[in-house]
């Protein structure tokens, strides 16, 4: 049994992405890893918090930081946005010792300490570094039947150079969806950007962005997209439609998240990894494999 | 050095633009480059020559998607997305936040939810930024939100901490803003 401090963030645990949040709690348990949710833990800030008081973010962050050390767990979370935020957090106050003293004394109103020894992880890198490819594999029951997955990393997982796989040319996902049995494609755009969160200030730029991105995963012959972030998946499949009424296309790509599909390969139930809260049906196309 | 650029460098993640020379691998690496007022080389050798009102009135900064392609690639290790959230951060000090985009609204929206309650419920943060913008745009949103709905993927409650911890986060942060942010 493997044991991980777990921070769903925002996204999956009360918001548009709670499959994601139901469909890594059931992989993980037939991994025979525990994910225990961090107590009381508050939203990361976002990459909006740090555009509005750079010191008053950091300060939310490394709360998290500090109830995780305490409980001697890694931190674990499944969405890129708090974990580029939680481990810039943790980077900035040991490169910083200005920012250190001000984030201490700060913590210290609220009676916490931090002492910098909390590590971040994202699931992705858990699942890919910690279990392992093999192991994953040993547990698939259904044959995906070569489906054709486009492999979508996003950005924040792999930037900035956080370590666990390269930060333009990543592999970790195409190897986890090639150990389940499906085939993933090539995918040249498969670390650049799906707009993030200016998909609601400036939408019609990012719409332009999501356009790439399904252009690219669909003209390279993919079945369905993974995701490892929340709003990846919100951008890829809530706008997908908006995208086709605006490029006048005709996309039809179901938007997964990676758990999903482990859970699918696994022989989880549908409803116990969310996939009736996909907005592009993935049913037809995981209908050879259910 | 400019008091400007002296302003930025004493922000975490500011400092980079010393280090900067202008190859603009930034700009070429940027997504949104080509709608930014001035690009992201621009604004470093406009901050470095004093230029405070053009660098923190403009755009530019708030078109950054946070991608990071741009802090991979500087040959001169420069986290060029962190110094555009220290820019934004400015901006929002001075009061010169640009007005042709709605960023800066939308991350304030967000940011009051962090701030007051501990977590962002989806819901109420897009209206508080429909209301503080154009309440007329969220008509547009209307399919959207239903299809969210329908798909179960639309919580009207909102997450809160027990109150101890709640209350832990606000004093917290409460005394990180008497602390008188970064610089």
């Amino acid at each position: 049994m493997r044991y991980y401090a777990y921070f769903p963030g925002c996204s999956a645990s009360h918001g548009s992405a709670k499959a994601y949040d139901r469909s890594a709690q059931a992989v993980a348990k037939a991994l025979d890893v525990e994910l225990i949710e961090l107590e009381d833990w508050n939203c990361c800030g976002s990459t909006p918090s740090t555009s509005v008081d750079e010191l008053t973010s950091f300060c939310a962050s490394a709360r998290n930081l500090a109830l995780a050390e305490k409980r001697g767990l890694d931190l674990v979370t499944p969405c890129s946005a708090c974990y580029v935020i939680l481990s810039r957090t943790n980077s900035s106050l040991k490169e910083y010792p200005g920012l250190r003293a001000k984030v201490d004394e700060a913590l210290a109103a609220g009676d916490l300490e931090y002492h910098r020894t909390a590590r971040v992880r994202h699931l992705l890198d858990v699942f890919a570094n910690d279990i392992g490819y093999d192991e994953i594999a040993s547990k698939v029951k259904r044959d995906l039947g070569r489906l054709k997955v486009a492999p979508y990393y996003g950005c924040q997982v792999v930037r900035p150079q956080l370590g666990f796989d390269h930060p333009e040319s990543p592999q970790s996902l195409d190897r986890l969806v090639e150990s389940l049995g499906a085939k993933a494609t090539p995918f040249p755009l498969k670390a650049r950007c799906c707009g993030g969160s200016l998909i609601i200030s400036e939408e019609d730029l990012a719409l332009g962005l999501i356009h790439k991105l399904l252009d690219s995963a669909s003209s390279n012959g993919a079945e369905c997209i993974v995701t490892v972030c929340p709003l990846c998946q919100t951008n890829l499949d809530v706008y997908q439609g908006r995208v086709n009424k605006k490029f006048k296309a005709n996309f039809n790509l179901p938007v997964l998240f990676f758990t999903q599909l482990i859970g699918v390969a696994f022989g989880i139930d549908s409803r116990a990894l969310g996939l009736e809260k996909c907005i592009v049906s993935p049913e037809e196309v995981l209908a050879r494999c259910l | 050095m400019e008091k400007f650029a002296e302003e930025i460098c004493a922000i975490p993640g500011g400092e980079g633009i010393r280090l900067c020379i202008q190859c603009g691998t930034c700009t070429a690496s940027c997504p949104n480059a080509n709608r930014m007022d001035h690009t992201p080389r621009e604004l470093i050798a406009m901050a470095r020559a004093g230029m405070r009102e053009e660098v923190l009135s403009s755009n530019s900064m708030w078109l950054c998607l946070s991608c990071y392609l741009c802090t991979v690639r500087c040959p001169r290790g420069i986290k060029q997305t962190d110094l555009m959230h220290v820019l934004e951060c400015l901006a929002v000090r001075h009061r010169l936040s640009n007005v042709r985009t709605r960023t800066p609204v939308m991350h304030r929206s967000f940011t009051d939810f962090v701030y007051s309650i501990g977590s962002v419920p989806e819901i109420g943060f897009m209206t508080w930024f429909y209301l503080l913008t154009n309440p007329l745009r969220a008509l547009r949103m209307i399919p959207l939100a239903l299809s969210l709905l329908k798909h179960g993927r639309m919580s009207v409650k909102a997450r809160r901490l027990r109150p101890e911890g709640e209350r832990q986060l606000r004093t917290i942060l409460e005394r990180a803003q008497l602390l008188g942010g970064m610089s």
